[in-house]
This record gives structure tokens, C-alpha cells and sequence, in this order.
């Protein structure tokens, strides 16, 4: 982390216990804030947007008092802003760094973009094969169509 | 342990290779399994499957269904596809339940796929099913207690008639590699030629898809082409062009995929296949559609020797016979 990042991050107080989600695209930010369901949350929750960064240009940055997002929903970051950076916090440290990766498979993560698939008629879980994680090209196991991330709504 | 006994001591089985050959039924054994899309048979599991399908041609009525009940689910109508099937198990000696309408079943009442799926299969060996939906069948194959074969899901897959498509092409030309596929009319919708294109990739073909600039083959398919090393040549005209095909796929272009109706008109007529265009064509060049047809074919190219699609329809029969026995382990 640069020298100026550092100081961005202190400019956007910092969290006992909790999680930081940095480095994600300032245009991404709220997206990335509406899928984490953030708003339902009574924790003490800081958003900074458009913050300098050597990277980016401008970034965003999300820090969640007391929460710790559970694996699913941190793959989901992952389909939007797959260069954030996810740190836990414990008593002020960093106790784990995580960064995220799309899995190969998504289990009940987006919605299949194809209304004609079965997985848009029945009450059951979708499944998306990521087929370039790069790309984002991602194939319904159902209708085997193939769609990119921008295609598919996240569920 | 005791099916493949039962396999190689049966002095009644009808094929003779999997007695004398109990290498090759132990390999069987992993082909009691659903068959969803084309791509979940290996290119061995398909030879094979045309391997059986040549023998139930030469003696389609066998029993080795004895005892076994079919069900086939049709939650839309097909009929053709539907008496293909039910021929099958009726000439092995299976008994049939099932529906040939939605209207007629459960799922009208609002019942989800998964319940019908769950209450069939406590009734029934195998099952086959045709679903207005993307996906239904694999869904189906993940509830189901027994194998499910997938009749055609919505615009999705469509397997047996891939491999009686595959039959017919290597029974015309006595050989699967290194031929000259051409695919005409809808390749951007139509089914049958993306599963036949995977299922060819496996023998060095040739591609050649002729098609208007509405219904092109999709960059996803080129794209696989492309990465398997496979030559393909895009035309937008029906004419000469055909001369050096071995195969000759029409499909039909349907008039809902064009959002102009005067292009769709301007196109019907181009995409039509006339006797005179075969003068130049190879001898052993053989017509196949997946019928019905409409326009896409001249009645006058019905005549000759090189059309080839009525056959081909009737080999879905020994190709489904051969699909359903090995799904229920029984070859
Ligand atoms: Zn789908």
C-alpha cells in the first residue's frame, strides 16, 4: 500500500473488529455495497468513495463494524470488483487478508439471465461454471448457455 | 458384480460382443447413466453407441426390456420423437407409461418438475422426457432415482438426434473422418447443428455454414472450432458452393427468428435446396434434415438418390434402442 493510500485509509476512521473491503473501483462501489445487503445492517458501517489511489485512480472502500462476511458472500464481490482487497479485523489488526476469488462453480449466486431456464421456473438453487475467470464467462449448468458477468443478475 | 455375471454367462443376449469381450462390459457398466447433452457421451461411448445401433438395424426386435417399464414424459407435444421412442420399447419388449401433452398431466395442476420427476421415478426403469424449458432434463437427471434421457429441452439439447445424425453420416459415407460438413439455414438457433458440430469435432472435420447474416453460426461455436483446429468457412449463398460437400445438413429458417419479415421473405427463398443444384455435387454427397421440413427442400430433390433425410429418421429408431438399453445397463 502506498504512502498516500495509507492515509486515505486513516481518512476513513478505522475499525476495532470488523471488515474492510478496499480498492474497489469507484464505480463499482455501490453496487458492490447493494449486494452485501449493507443498508439492512444495524453495524456501524463507513463508505469513502472516490479516494485517491495510485491503481485506480479513484477507489472505494467499505469498512463493516463486527461483521465478518460469510464465503458466499465475499464470492459475490468477487463477480463485480474480483480486484478488491478484504481484510478482517481484530482489535484494531489485520488478522487475515483475504483476496478474492471466483470459485469454478457458483452455487445459488446469480440468476440465470436465460428466462426460458428451468432454474427461472422451479423453486431450486442455480449453478454457474466459471469458464473464464478473466472474462468472466460464466455457463448455467441447466440451459448450458454461456453469459458474461454483466448478463446475470446477482441473486 | 452380478449384472456383469449375468452380462457374460446370458446365452440369450441378443449382441454378441460384450459376451465374448468382458473388457468392454466392464466399460459398459459406466454407461448406465443419463444422457442430457451429447457432450456427456465420450467419443467412445458414442462410437459405441452407433456400434448397437447397426446391430438392432439388422434385428430390431429383441427382448432384452423384459420386465422393464419406460416412462415417457412429453411436457410439449412432439409426436414424431415421441413414437421414435415408444417404437423402440415397444420392439425390445418394454412396457410404456407416460404423457404426450402437459395439459394431460400434473404439472398443469401447478405440480413442480421435481415432484413429477420424483413420483414417476418410483414408478419406472428409465426415463425419457421432452420439456418446453432449458435445463429440465439435467434437473430432472439430478432428482431422478433412475437415468433420464433427455428427448429435447426448449432450445437447448437434443442428444439422440445428434447421434442418429452421426449414424446416418457414417452409414452413407462408411466413415466419420475427414468430411466435408456443410450446415445450412438457421445456425444461429438451431439446435441440431451446435450439438452435431460437437459431436463431429471429434473426427477432423471440414465446416462449412452457410447461413444469412440474422441466423450466422454463433462466435461461441467458431471460437471452439478455432481452438480444436477445426477449418471453417462461412458463405451467405446456397449455390455451387456445395459441390465439394460430403454432407449436406439443411435446416429449417423459421419465420419467427426475423425481426424483418421482408428479409425473412427475401431469405426463404434462398436457402432453398433445387434438384439442379445437385448436378455438380459429389456422388456420395447425402441430404440430411432433421424434418420436419417446410421450404428449405424441393419435393423434387425427394427423387434422388442423394436425399437422404427420410432414412435418416428412421435410424433414429435402432439409435434410440441402442441409448435406452445402454442407459439401463443392459448392454
Ligand atoms: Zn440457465
Amino acid at each position: 500500500m502506498s504512502k498516500t493510500e495509507n492515509k486515505q485509509v486513516k481518512i476513513v476512521a478505522a475499525i476495532k473488529d470488523g471488515t474492510v473491503i478496499d480498492r474497489i473501483p469507484s464505480d463499482k462501489l455501490f453496487k458492490v455495497a447493494s449486494i452485501l445487503h449493507i443498508e439492512e445492517l444495524s453495524n456501524q458501517i463507513t463508505v469513502g468513495n472516490n479516494l485517491e489511489s495510485q491503481e485506480l485512480g479513484t477507489k472505494g472502500i467499505i469498512k463493516v463494524s463486527d461483521k465478518f462476511f460469510s464465503d458466499k458472500d465475499i464470492n459475490k464481490i468477487a463477480l463485480i470488483a474480483p480486484n478488491a482487497k478484504l481484510n478482517v479485523i481484530r482489535d484494531y489488526v489485520v488478522v487475515e487478508k483475504k483476496t478474492l476469488k471466483l470459485p469454478s462453480v457458483l452455487e445459488d449466486i446469480v440468476k440465470c439471465g436465460n428466462p426460458n431456464c428451468i432454474t427461472n421456473h422451479e423453486p431450486m438453487m442455480t449453478r454457474f461454471h466459471v469458464e473464464d475467470n478473466h472474462t468472466l464467462t460464466l455457463r448455467c449448468q441447466y440451459c448450458e448457455r454461456v453469459m458474461s458477468g454483466d448478463e446475470v443478475k446477482i441473486l | 458384480m452380478s449384472f456383469l455375471l449375468n452380462c457374460l454367462t446370458n446365452t440369450k443376449h441378443p449382441l454378441s460382443k460384450p459376451i465374448t469381450q468382458p473388457a468392454i462390459s466392464i466399460q459398459l457398466l459406466s454407461m448406465q447413466k443419463s444422457l442430457v447433452s451429447i457432450t456427456d457421451y465420450s467419443k467412445e461411448e458414442m462410437l459405441r453407441i452407433l456400434d448397437y445401433a447397426a446391430e438392432f438395424e439388422k434385428n430390431p426386435n429383441q427382448h432384452i426390456l423384459d420386465g422393464k417399464v419406460v416412462a415417457t414424459l412429453f411436457f410439449e407435444p412432439s409426436t414424431r420423437t415421441r413414437l421414435s421412442f415408444e417404437t423402440a420399447v415397444n420392439r425390445l419388449g418394454g412396457r410404456i407409461i407416460g404423457f404426450s401433452d402437459a395439459s394431460t398431466s400434473s404439472s398443469s395442476k401447478g405440480e413442480t418438475l421435481k415432484d413429477t420427476i420424483k413420483m414417476v421415478s418410483n414408478y419406472a426403469d428409465l426415463i425419457v422426457m421432452r420439456h418446453p424449458l432449458e435445463g429440465a432434463a439435467r434437473y430432472a437427471s439430478e432428482v431422478a432415482k433412475v437415468p433420464v434421457i433427455n428427448a429435447g429441452d426448449g432450445s437447448n439439447q437434443h442428444p439422440t438426434q445428434t447421434l442418429l445424425d452421426l449414424y446416418s453420416i457414417r452409414k452413407t459415407q462408411e466413415r466419420l473422418t475427414d468430411l466435408n460438413i456443410y450446415m445450412v439455414g438457421d445456425l444461429k438457433y438451431g439446435r441440431t447443428v451446435h450439438s452435431l458440430l460437437m459431436a463431429m469435432a471429434h473426427f477432423k472435420p471440414t465446416f462449412h455454414f452457410i447461413a444469412p447474416d440474422e441466423l450466422k453460426m454463433p462466435n461461441e461455436y467458431k471460437q471452439f472450432c478455432d481452438e480444436q483446429n477445426i477449418p471453417y468457412f462461412e458463405h451467405k449463398e446456397l449455390n455451387e458452393n456445395i459441390n465439394e460437400a460430403d454432407i449436406l445438413y439443411m435446416t429449417r429458417v423459421q419465420r419467427e427468428r426475423f425481426t424483418d419479415l421482408m428479409e425473412y421473405e427475401k431469405v426463404k427463398n434462398v436457402y432453398t435446396l433445387k434438384s439442379k443444384m445437385l448436378e455438380n455435387t459429389r456422388n456420395n454427397l447425402r441430404i440430411l434434415h432433421p424434418l420436419p421440413r417446410v421450404t428449405e427442400i424441393d419435393y423434387d430433390v425427394d427423387d434422388s438418390e442423394k436425399a437422404y433425410y427420410f432414412d435418416q429418421a428412421q435410424n433414429g429408431l435402432y439409435v434410440r434402442q441402442a441409448v435406452i438399453s445402454c442407459s439401463l445397463g443392459l448392454l
